[in-house]
């Protein structure tokens, strides 16, 4: 399936919005440096992740370098740099999981989805992200998709998961096309 | 001018300088990496160039203690070459040893110290951390080779110097840790085309030019 026509056609009007958007929240905040880390949070909370665009324009507000805006940005876990999928996935490393084998489901996502840690499909369907303990050692290896708690993770649960919202997906699809009129 | 001992030598330094540069200038050799003459604030982030001081407790960063008259320094004690052996082996353990095809080769200050230190180039005893991928062509003019790069901070620190506004910097973190370009307009502008003091100052060629990628 190929999206990237729409979204470049949705992209425009989007970035325009973004830039507006950013620059109204930029007036919340003096140019002090020890602002930086505040707007970063701000535009994450609003946008759920840090566009390029959005840091070329905190660099410009604050005065320094867009690198150093992202030198800082990519210190701290909580920023993201792609936006997250309609499905996020997070795959717990913490300890429980971390000796239950978390790194292998991690890499299973990873692989399955042709994408890395932090990332984000191109068809925006899912996004990786690793955290730390979500609160269910017990039921180590642990993922959670969609909210939904995945315990006793498998290499071969990862290929279902994904599988199982494919099938969905397709189903939606389907639907779609036999009602004709309705705009996609 | 300050007069301090050193391995029992007696040497003069200016005031002010430190004593990495006083042992420098009087050359004796204490390995180091990250620091650059005349830095005011020494980044003190190699962990290379420990001497032990008479009066302190443990060995300290040479790079860090100014001289000062009657100083006594030992640069060659059992403590001192400890340190600097785990601290190059850590460096080690993430640097890609392949310097038949690396354009330092035999101008590299990890095979001097390696020499100095007598430790081998590829520690067997840690674990290997290479980055992935092992060059990043981003810049329209450079080509960053990470697993080269020992993060000394030398290409960011002139990078300040000559345009007050550095246009590289450190991102991510631990074993991530990459000098990074993001964001930063007009690469191929006047500004970095007409300054290169960054592909100058690295000691590891870890930044080189596009045509000199492979030398």
């Amino acid at each position: 399936m190929n999206y990237s026509a729409s979204e470049e056609e949705a992209g425009l009007p989007d970035k325009i919005a973004l830039e507006r958007d950013v620059a109204a929240r930029l007036k919340g905040f003096d140019n002090h440096r020890r602002n930086l880390i505040p707007i970063l949070q701000d535009i994450q909370d609003h946008f759920l992740y840090l566009a390029p665009e959005a840091i070329l324009m905190v660099a410009e507000h604050i005065g320094i370098g867009a690198s150093e805006v992202y030198g800082v940005a990519t210190f701290y876990n909580q920023f993201r740099f792609h936006p997250p999928g309609r499905h996020p996935i997070k795959v717990c490393l913490g300890t429980a999981c971390h000796v239950r084998g978390g790194d292998i489901i991690l890499e299973n996502f990873e692989r399955k989805l042709g994408i890395s840690d932090g990332e984000t499909t191109t068809d925006r369907e899912f996004s990786i992200e690793r955290v730390a303990c979500v609160g269910c050692c017990a039921l180590a290896p642990v993922a959670v998709v969609d909210e939904n708690i995945q315990g006793h993770m498998a290499p071969s649960k990862v290929e279902g998961i994904v599988l199982g919202y494919k099938i969905e997906r397709d189903r939606i699809d389907r639907e779609r096309e036999n009602e004709p009129g309705e705009p996609a | 001018m300050v007069r301090l001992v050193v391995n029992d030598l007696e040497i003069e330094a200016e005031d002010g300088i430190s004593v990495l540069e006083a042992c420098l200038n009087n050359g004796i050799y204490i390995p180091n990496l990250c620091f650059i003459n005349g830095m005011s604030s020494p980044p003190v982030s190699c962990r290379m160039c420990f001497v032990e001081i008479e009066g302190e407790a443990r060995p300290v960063s040479s790079c860090a203690v100014k001289a000062t008259d009657g100083m006594k320094v030992r640069t060659d004690t059992e403590q001192v070459r400890g340190l600097q052996r785990t601290a190059f082996q850590l460096l080690m353990s993430v640097h890609d040893v392949d310097c038949g095809r690396c354009p330092a080769n035999k101008r590299c200050p990890l095979q001097r110290i390696a020499v100095f230190l007598k430790v081998p180039l590829r520690p067997g005893r840690l674990e290997k951390h290479l980055k992935n991928p092992d060059v990043d062509n981003v810049h329209p003019l450079i080509d960053y080779y990470p697993n080269r790069c020992m993060l000394c901070g030398k290409c960011i620190f002139v990078c300040r110097e000559k345009h007050g506004q550095p246009r590289m910097t450190f991102a991510k973190r631990g074993f991530e840790t990459v000098i990074s370009f993001y964001g930063e307009k007009d690469l191929s502008g006047p500004a970095c085309k007409e300054c290169l003091a960054c592909i100058d100052i690295c000691p590891v060629r870890a930044i080189v030019t596009k045509d000199q990628a492979v030398e």
